[in-house]
């Protein structure tokens, strides 16, 4: 399956939640935009959205300072 | 003879001089500034002279600050400007400054949220007064941009932002400015913001603590709603706090952006 991530294509071997690819990530769900597919994907929606082939994300962590 | 007096475009008929000129248009002025530099004599007048003439200690009216505001960006682009509508969420280092930037260019309406107190540790980047200390924020800021651009109206939200209350402090609103302090908040606002109002814009920023590079600040268009000023990694931590210069270059991103956007001057998605 291959997933386009902030531009980048990558080639994953199994099915992968929004979820496991921020946990893989090492990113914080608290501290981040998930675009997919130009759609917002709001943190409750996380657990439950399996990631398809083809399917194009965009992760923003946010750092703290303003 | 085609000349500018006070940005407005004036023909002239005969020859005149500077002195004469004042008599004719505004003889209470007693500073006469030609093409940029102060007029201590009566010159003379030639074709493209841009002069200034102001009476000391008087302030323009609104319509009149309107009108050189005009002038300088030009018709087109100062009705587009005039006509916007922007959302500031936080009145802090980036907020106060965008909030600063886009009321000096005449924005028409800047909604401006904020739940804080102007804090003494505030001021080495934050746009408010040492006779500010305790006062609310937003208020401090509204006074401040009264003072800047009585012609921008600023409605302000003394409140802390949260998901329920989003919808109604920007709803009116063409584009909003994330100005917060912590990352669980930008993103926070960043994700209730675009998913309840997709056909809106949001202008983030992040990493913009320190003293590294100016040159690290940049804006990224993350998607076509969506866009993120700042280096991206540097957070305020003790060693690495934030500070005037660089919170200010990654503020007069976002205000730009902000600008570009009302002129449908687009950036490429990266």
């Amino acid at each position: 399956m291959q997933l386009t991530i902030n531009g980048q294509k990558k080639e994953f071997s199994t099915p992968i939640t929004v979820q496991q690819l921020l946990t893989q990530l090492g990113l914080s769900a608290e501290r981040v935009v998930v675009e997919l597919n130009r759609n917002i994907l709001t943190a409750e929606k996380h657990p439950e959205t399996e990631l398809k082939s083809g399917d194009s994300i965009e992760l923003v962590q946010f750092v703290g300072g303003g | 003879m085609q000349i500018f007096l006070n940005e407005k475009s004036i023909n002239l008929t005969t020859p005149s001089r500077l002195h004469l000129l004042r008599d004719q248009f505004y003889p209470q002025a007693d500073v006469l500034i030609v093409n940029g530099y102060p007029a201590d004599n009566n010159q003379d007048i030639h074709d493209g002279d841009r002069i200034v003439m102001i009476q000391r200690g008087k302030q323009p009216s609104s319509q009149e600050l309107e009108d050189l505001m005009t002038a300088r960006h030009t018709p087109g682009i100062q009705e587009k400007i005039k006509r916007a509508r922007i959302g500031i969420a936080g009145a802090g280092g980036l907020g106060s400054a965008v909030a600063v930037a886009l009321a000096r260019i005449g924005i028409g309406q800047l909604n401006i949220a904020d739940f804080d107190v102007v804090e003494p540790s505030n001021l080495n980047r934050q746009q408010y007064f040492i006779d500010q200390i305790g006062q609310a924020k937003v208020k401090a800021l509204q006074d401040n941009l009264l003072r800047i651009n009585p012609g921008t109206t600023v409605t302000t939200f003394n409140k802390k932002v949260t998901p329920e209350n989003i919808s109604s402090i920007f709803s009116d609103i063409d584009i909003l400015v994330e100005a917060f302090d912590r990352a669980d908040q930008k993103a926070m606002l960043t994700n209730t913001f675009l998913s309840t109002f997709p056909e809106k814009y949001l202008v983030a920023a992040s990493g913009v603590a320190g003293f590294d590079s100016s040159n690290t600040i940049k804006t990224t268009k993350i998607t076509p709603h969506f866009y993120l000023c700042g280096d991206g990694v540097t957070a305020a931590k003790p060693g690495c706090g934030l500070m005037a210069p660089r919170v200010g270059i990654a503020a007069h991103h976002q205000a730009n952006t902000v600008l570009r956007l009302l002129l449908n001057l687009d950036e490429a998605v990266e």
